[in-house]
């Protein structure tokens, strides 16, 4: 890894760890840090202890469930499932996410047919 | 919306569950560790090297749980609780500057908000009407005999009620009516109240329902219906124990039944508005055809109508008032020569005030001003002997702002705290003010410390915090990290800069304390000047009080008051007594008065009038001049005989005699049998009018006061008084017997009341200058202790030390007195209108204030001057 991880954007975390939910079902801490770097194929700078804060104001915010459980490794763990409220939160979060990324885009192209003037 | 609600409760119930989330969070990360190591074991790393990796990938534990905190809870609660408990304790090991600052601020911001509150009282808030920026007071104020002339006939009220265009209604309220005019009998001693009569629109037109019952209704206004009565809240209170079913019932006053028709609200009080000083029990109808001949007696109130404007009602009233006639009966008596100023009511009843209580507000406005230099100047001295404690901090990573928030939280601790004291002072001193029913100020039995002085509180609190707070903050900011840390002790002078600023503090201290001293002196000394005024009567060793009598006929009345006086001239201790039915200082009327045959018109002014027995000038110690005095057989049968003062018997005769002659009294031929010294009738600081004497067996008095003139004390005569007064007329009221000099202290309590306050202010502002200036002076000398130790092992003598510290003492003193002798002397001529008899300028003032300033600060030197003396240069250089 020659190039330098990329720092998360502010609230990039969270939606991060509601569509890792989304997606895996109930997941605990650990898992669901790991995914996030599994599919981020390591390019994110991301201390697993940060995920904490991050899951802890979803749940305050009723986005996300949480209940102790057991690993299948037999570890006690607390585990952590997506709501309703979640959900719906994760869909407007994403489609604010696409619709920004989708306007960066377009500027950025802009400025790549400047530069081929 | 409702996710942020749900997010701010969750974050309360996380603040308050701290223990149990943060076991739960270590559960929580130590799985999370298991986890990640049972991972990278089972990818081939040796137990050590697995736990190693996890470590890493997981990032600073401690940090996580705090960020994870910060996410669930309220971290700027938790902040301020942090340094909440640090300052309690720092307060709490420094206990004597705690307690001096407390104190400090108390007795600042307890003065402060006493102060609001009265301000707020007279002159801020509304009177407790409805729509008291409409009310107005309609009055002649150019008038020169008392409220006879600031009153109008029944006839020219009814006429202008008729006639205006500018009111809703106006209404009135008889204007002669007396302190105790009133008995309460049917139950044992009968006992005095005051009643007011008021018009039957009196209360629709201020806006005030009853609390209980109902108000007067047309039938209850004519002449001999059955009588009714209005009773005050307080008065029901404390006579009746608030029973409601009082309602309906009658009473018995002067031993007539009175049916009590209702009760006023709480808020209703006519003593405090309209007879400042006084406690009006009872309000009843004014008949006004039973008034129509008593001549001017209402003293009016109106409502302007929505859109009228005082200017509008004023040019009314300067074309209808001449046209207004005295009595409709006597029509060929032309036009009543009336006159009349609108004036907004609550500028008639606290106008004349408003100019003492700015005074007074800006005297405890400066001395907050001195708390907060003074206690700035402590944590000053404070934030010096701390700046160690602040590098350290510093160094360990505090930043500089949460330092700034810490010593605002000390300072917001402190006056918050003192905030909480003071409003209890203030509490104190505003229950003893109102219970001080002898302080003829309007609205002050209304005064409590409401809301509104609460959020004064507050705010004067949160002000002070930042102003004296600041000086120690400045000071903080500008500190240098490795210099506080390197080892300064006690022994090491302070920079010239902090000095310098220790000093300009106080400077300003003892400028202002100059500034209120000054103040304070002037209408310290304009008060002695009242108390010195001549009021032409001898107020000492006399009493009054007030008769009860029986006489049907004015034939009568001279044998009744003969009676009772032989008696009371009998009682041991008695040098002689009088009977008057007006004292002067008290309730007075005016009669027309003219020399007989004389055109008299445009400068006749009415003269007061005062019907008394022979021996009342005496009793009273008014100095006949010639003539004789009234006699017992001055009867009504015989000429009518009258007693004139100085100031109308040299208006009438220059330069003749006036023994003899004759005056017209209300139209009747008179005889003048005497001269009378002037006497100053309505207070020391008003101008003396006319003023006449007539026989009690000639006229109607109006009520009696019995004075006597006695060599024992009050108390001592009046129990036999009273029982000779009973055995005399059994249906003498349990009236007090009360020193004449009462009289001169109600006429002059308003300016003694604000003379007291701004003394203590201007004492308390004495005493905190001179703490301060012994503050720094003696923080100074032990920060030069070893310098001292080193000047005098090089030999400089005891002396010099002493002169040393003296002259710098004084150095500082004599600016801070310069500065504020300049000021003195703006605020001077700004009170100039308060004084009485005594120069803005006045030089015997000023130099008392400088001399007094110089002496205080000389002794709040000389004190550690003498400890720099006393250094013995062997300790002194040890003690390091």
């Amino acid at each position: 890894m020659a190039e330098t991880k990329l720092d998360l954007l502010q609230g990039t975390l969270d939606l991060m760890v509601l569509q890792t939910l989304a997606a895996m079902g109930s997941l605990h801490g650990y898992g669901i840090a790991r995914r996030i770097e599994q599919v981020s194929g390591d390019a994110v700078l991301l201390n697993q202890g940060t995920i904490y804060a991050s899951l802890v104001r979803l749940q305050q915010r009723g986005w996300i469930n949480a209940r102790w459980g057991t690993s299948e490794n037999n570890r006690k763990a607390r585990f952590y499932s997506i709501t309703r409220a979640g959900r719906k939160q994760l869909a407007a979060d994403t489609a604010h996410w696409e619709r920004l990324s989708g306007v960066i885009d377009r500027v950025l192209a802009m400025a790549d047919e400047g530069g081929k003037q | 919306m409702m996710d942020s609600l749900r997010e701010a409760l969750n974050r309360l119930r996380s603040f308050f569950n701290k223990r149990p989330l943060d076991r739960q969070l270590d559960e929580e990360l130590a799985s999370h560790l298991n986890l990640a190591i049972d991972e990278n074991i089972s990818h081939g790393l040796s137990p050590e090297e697995a736990r190693r990796q996890a470590l890493i990938r997981f990032g600073g534990v401690q940090q996580a749980r705090e960020k994870q905190r910060e996410a669930r809870g309220l971290p700027w609660l938790d902040v301020l609780l942090q340094d909440l408990s640090y300052t309690f304790r720092t307060l709490r090991r420094d206990r004597g500057f705690t307690c001096i600052a407390i104190l400090i601020l108390a007795l600042g911001i307890g003065a402060n908000v006493a102060v609001f509150s009265v301000v707020n009282t007279i002159l801020l808030r509304p009177l407790p009407f409805q729509n008291p920026q409409r009310l107005v007071r309609i009055v002649d104020l150019s008038g020169k005999s008392g409220e006879s002339s600031m009153t109008y006939s029944v006839d020219a009220f009814d006429q202008l009620r008729a006639q205006n265009h500018s009111y809703e209604d106006v209404a009135g309220y008889f204007a002669f009516s007396t302190v105790d005019n009133m008995n309460l009998t049917g139950h044992g001693v009968p006992q005095p109240i005051t009643g007011i009569m008021v018009t039957g629109n009196f209360f629709k037109t201020l806006g005030v329902q009853p609390m209980l019952g109902r108000l007067f209704t047309p039938d209850e206004l004519l002449l001999n219906t059955r009588p009714v009565a209005l009773l005050e809240y307080s008065f029901w209170k404390r006579q009746y124990g608030g029973d409601p079913n009082l309602v309906g019932k009658a009473i018995e006053i002067d031993k007539q039944p009175v049916t009590v028709i209702g009760v006023l609200p709480e808020s209703f009080d006519f003593g405090a508005v309209f007879e400042p000083g006084t406690k009006v029990d009872v309000l009843t109808p004014a008949i006004e055809d039973q008034m129509r001949d008593w001549g001017n007696t209402l003293a009016l109130i109106g409502r302007l109508k929505s859109g009228v404007t005082i200017q509008q009602a004023q040019n009314e009233a300067d074309a209808l008032f001449p046209k207004l006639h005295f009595s409709m009966r006597h029509p060929e008596w032309g036009p009543g020569d009336y006159k009349a100023n609108v004036v907004v009511l609550k500028d008639y009843v606290s106008g004349k005030l408003r100019r003492s209580l700015i005074v007074l507000w800006s005297a405890v406005g400066v001395i907050l001003l001195i708390v907060c230099v003074n206690l700035s100047n402590l944590l000053l001295a404070r934030a010096a002997s701390r700046s160690k404690e602040f590098a350290m901090r510093t160094a360990l990573g505090a930043g500089r702002s949460r330092l700034a928030r810490q010593l605002l939280t000390e300072s917001l601790v402190l006056s918050l705290t003192g905030a909480m004291f003071g409003l209890g002072i203030a509490y104190a001193v505003v229950t003893y003010l109102v219970h001080q029913g002898s302080i003829a100020l309007p609205l002050l039995s209304t005064v409590k410390v409401d809301g509104a002085a609460l959020g004064w509180t507050l705010l004067i609190a949160m002000a002070s915090a930042v102003l004296f707070g600041l000086a120690p903050g400045l000071r903080m900011s500008a500190c240098n990290l490795q210099e506080a840390l390197k080892d300064s002790g006690p022994g090491m002078s302070d920079g010239r800069k902090h000095e310098r600023m220790r000093g300009a503090l106080v400077i300003s201290e003892v400028a202002l304390a100059c500034v209120l001293l000054t103040g304070a002196g002037l209408l310290l000394r304009s008060f002695l000047r009242v108390l010195d005024v001549d009021l032409g009567f001898t107020p000492d060793h006399a009493a009054s009080i007030k008769l009860d009598y029986n006489a049907p006929k004015l034939a009568d009345v001279g044998p009744v008051f003969q009676r009772i006086l032989r008696y009371v001239d009998a009682l041991p201790g008695v040098e002689t007594a009088g009977i008057a039915d007006s004292l002067p200082l008290s309730w007075n009327r005016s009669w027309g008065l003219q020399p007989k045959g004389q055109d008299w018109r445009g400068r006749n002014q009415g003269s007061y009038v005062y019907i008394v027995t022979p021996e009342y000038l005496h009793a009273i110690g008014l100095r006949l001049i010639e003539g004789r005095d009234i006699a017992w057989d001055d009867t009504a049968d015989k000429q009518q005989v009258v007693i004139l003062n100085q100031t109308v018997a040299r208006e009438f005769w220059p330069g003749e005699d006036p023994i003899g002659r004759m005056v017209e009294v209300n139209g009747k031929d008179t005889r003048v049998i005497g001269v009378v010294d002037d006497v100053k009738q309505s207070g020391a600081e008003k101008k003396v009018g006319w003023q006449m004497y007539l026989p009690a067996m000639q006229q109607w008095p109006e009520g009696a006061n019995l004075v006597v003139r006695t060599k024992l004390p009050t108390d001592a005569l009046a129990g036999t008084l009273m029982k000779t007064l009973r055995s005399i007329d059994p249906g003498q009221p349990a009236t007090e017997f009360k020193p004449i000099a009462m009289l001169v202290d109600h006429a002059v309590s308003p300016r003694k009341f604000f003379v007291l306050l701004v003394m203590i202010f201007a004492e308390f502002g004495l005493l905190l200058a001179t703490l301060g200036i012994y503050g720094v002076i003696s923080y100074s000398v032990t920060r030069q202790t070893q310098e001292i130790g080193i000047r005098m092992a090089l030999g400089a003598t005891q002396g010099r030390v002493l002169r040393g510290v003296i002259a710098k003492t004084m150095r500082l003193a004599l600016i801070g007195i310069a500065l504020g002798t300049g000021a003195s002397v703006v605020v001077a001529k700004w009170i100039a209108s308060l004084l009485f008899g005594t120069a803005p300028s006045d030089p015997i003032t000023f130099t008392v204030v400088i001399l007094i300033m110089g002496a205080v600060a000389f002794i709040a030197g000389y004190i550690p001057a003498l400890r720099a003396s006393c250094i013995d240069p062997m300790i002194a250089l040890r003690t390091n």
